[in-house]
């Protein structure tokens, strides 16, 4: 029954007032995330150039979990190399565990106030899924410049 | 009114997780609790009478196979069905559905033939007649309803026709707590030659059921929903027509004689019954049907109606709500399906949670029902007789703050 809210105020901002969700003109990617539980669907898009992810966008409907997620996600790694955007997911991916250190959290800025869904094991997939999204489309860059 | 709030309170303790957690429990829809009477009657089948039913020729499987018969009179008399033949243990509502689509379905139709679903149904009484229909060459057609879970008789009429060989229709709706009219509903299907299987899943712990006066060829529902433990389920089907259908599973205890080149099955209700059987689910689920009608159906309605209208009103008056289905509270069986404007489902689920607060949120496995109502998913709170003012009260407490709480100035 111990069950701290953990709908502050970052989640509810990015989720009411979200700053990357929009089309984008002309992405390079494009992929589409789902999770049948909650009924959360999004297209993330995204544009990479020369190993720089120089924007990015969603768009879709969902939870404010998912929704505030993805926003916060694609906050933090626009402008950042591809290898430190998934350095990053898998710091997320630690930290919703409930293994990340205080340090990580800190990397992780924003994101960090999504830290009590480690709590919340029916809500884990609404959490990550921007950025396993966002994790499937840097795996397909990758195989299609091989 | 203090004699009913005193009645519940008295009741509340036979229930442990009711008693000992802080939890409001409003998820009755997709399952009860259990109260010690039927916990009890269970493991005293274990202690003191368990051995494999129908098996052996000693004393102690002879007590077995007594308990779980005495459980199927039982289940047949809560029911008022005609002989205790005619009611088949399950293992849930789920099962019974699909045992009558695979045996009677599937043996009984062909292409041309008509299959008629409501829109409401739970998946469970969709799927198994979509395989059947598409197994078949069938026709399935699909009964619609108003926005206030209203299913007419002149749109029945509309779907019905000479070719209709079966209708599947729930008998209280897992999103709308409507009650369907069964009896008058049974005489326009049989006045097409058509049966007529009922979904008694969400009526059947709240209400008299009696199917010889509904006159329906089938009826299903879960012992779970009706504070039994889960696994154990029941099928109730007219003696004539479960006399002609094949067996579903087959197995053990299901035939007569097994010879390498023949088989002669048992007969009803056992040749549908193949393999050990749930016995200690079947005798809990007699001591539940002791415990309901010791408490009264009249007692479960009234609680059942005072917290369904306390929480409808508390909710009209919160900015933001709306509720689906009929506005009347007596058409609702304790359900209270609803949409906050601008926050997900999911979410007001959990800010509920949040507060200890237990309901459902999502597509409640009747997402054909979603489609025609237009929306995606919704938050459904789901009471039963042990529930109490005070429980209502924080549950509609909390609803209030939801939205500032996501953000939204009031």
């Amino acid at each position: 029954m111990e069950n701290k809210n953990f709908y502050n105020e970052i989640l509810t901002d990015h989720n009411l007032h979200p700053i990357h969700k929009h089309q984008l003109e002309n992405p390079d990617l494009v992929l589409e995330g789902v999770n049948p539980t909650c009924g959360d669907d999004i297209w993330l898009q995204m544009k990479i150039t020369d190993g720089i992810i120089t924007d990015g966008s969603f768009v879709g409907d969902g939870c404010a979990i998912s929704q505030a997620s993805a926003d916060i996600m694609l906050e933090l790694v626009i402008g950042k190399p591809v290898e430190e955007a998934k350095r990053l997911a898998e710091m997320f991916f630690k930290m919703i565990k409930g293994g990340a250190t205080d340090e990580e959290i800190d990397i992780l800025e924003e994101a960090g106030a999504l830290q009590d869904i480690a709590h919340m094991p029916a809500r884990v997939k609404c959490a990550v899924l921007g950025w396993h999204t966002m994790e499937e489309i840097l795996k397909q860059k990758e195989e299609s410049n091989q | 009114m203090e004699k009913l709030e005193n009645k519940i309170r008295t009741l509340r303790a036979d229930f442990p997780i009711i008693k000992n957690s802080g939890y409001a429990y409003l998820d009755n829809a997709a399952t009860t609790q259990k109260p010690v009477q039927v916990l009890e009657a269970e493991r005293e089948y274990y202690e003191k009478r368990n051995a494999n039913p129908f098996r052996g020729v000693y004393d102690l499987s002879e007590a077995a196979t007594e308990a779980y018969e005495r459980a199927r009179a039982r289940t047949a008399a809560f029911i008022h069905a005609g002989k205790a033949e005619e009611i088949v243990f399950t293992r849930n509502a789920s099962e019974s559905l699909n045992l009558i689509a695979y045996s009677y379905g599937l043996s009984c139709l062909k292409p041309g033939d008509e299959l008629v679903v409501s829109v409401m149904e739970h998946h469970s009484n969709f799927l198994p007649w979509k395989m059947v229909a598409e197994r078949t060459g069938a026709t399935l057609r699909q009964l619609k309803c108003a926005p206030d879970g209203e299913i007419t008789q002149e749109h029945l009429a509309e779907v019905l026709n000479e070719h209709t060989r079966l209708v599947a229709l729930t008998q209280t709706s897992n999103i709308f707590g409507r009650v369907n009219d069964l009896r008058s509903i049974a005489r326009q299907v049989h006045a097409v030659g058509a049966v007529l299987v009922a979904d008694g899943a969400q009526s059947v712990p709240h209400m008299p059921v009696d199917v010889q006066s509904l006159d329906v060829d089938f009826l299903v529902f879960s012992g779970h929903k009706m504070l039994a433990p889960m696994g154990i389920g029941v099928l109730y089907g007219k003696y004539e027509l479960l006399e002609k259908m094949p067996p579903f599973l087959s197995g053990g205890e299901m035939i007569e004689t097994v010879h390498w080149d023949s088989v002669r099955y048992a007969s009803v209700p056992h040749k549908f019954e193949a393999g050990t059987v749930n016995a200690g689910g079947a005798v809990a689920l007699a001591a539940a049907m002791d415990y309901i009608e010791g408490v009264g159906f009249d007692v479960i309605h009234a609680q059942e109606q005072r917290l369904t209208a306390l929480a409808m009103e508390e909710m009209r008056d919160t900015p933001g709500i709306s509720i689906i289905g009929s506005e009347n509270p007596r058409e609702h069986m304790g359900i209270i399906t609803f949409l906050v404007e601008g926050v997900h489902p999911h979410d007001v689920a959990s800010i509920l949670s949040a507060e200890g607060i237990c309901v459902r949120a999502g597509h409640h496995c009747a997402q054909p029902l979603m489609d025609h109502l237009g929306i995606f998913s919704t938050t459904r709170a789901s009471f039963y007789f042990y529930n109490t003012e005070e429980e209502v009260r924080r549950f509609t407490d909390t609803l209030r703050t939801i939205r500032r709480q996501m953000g939204y100035g009031e």
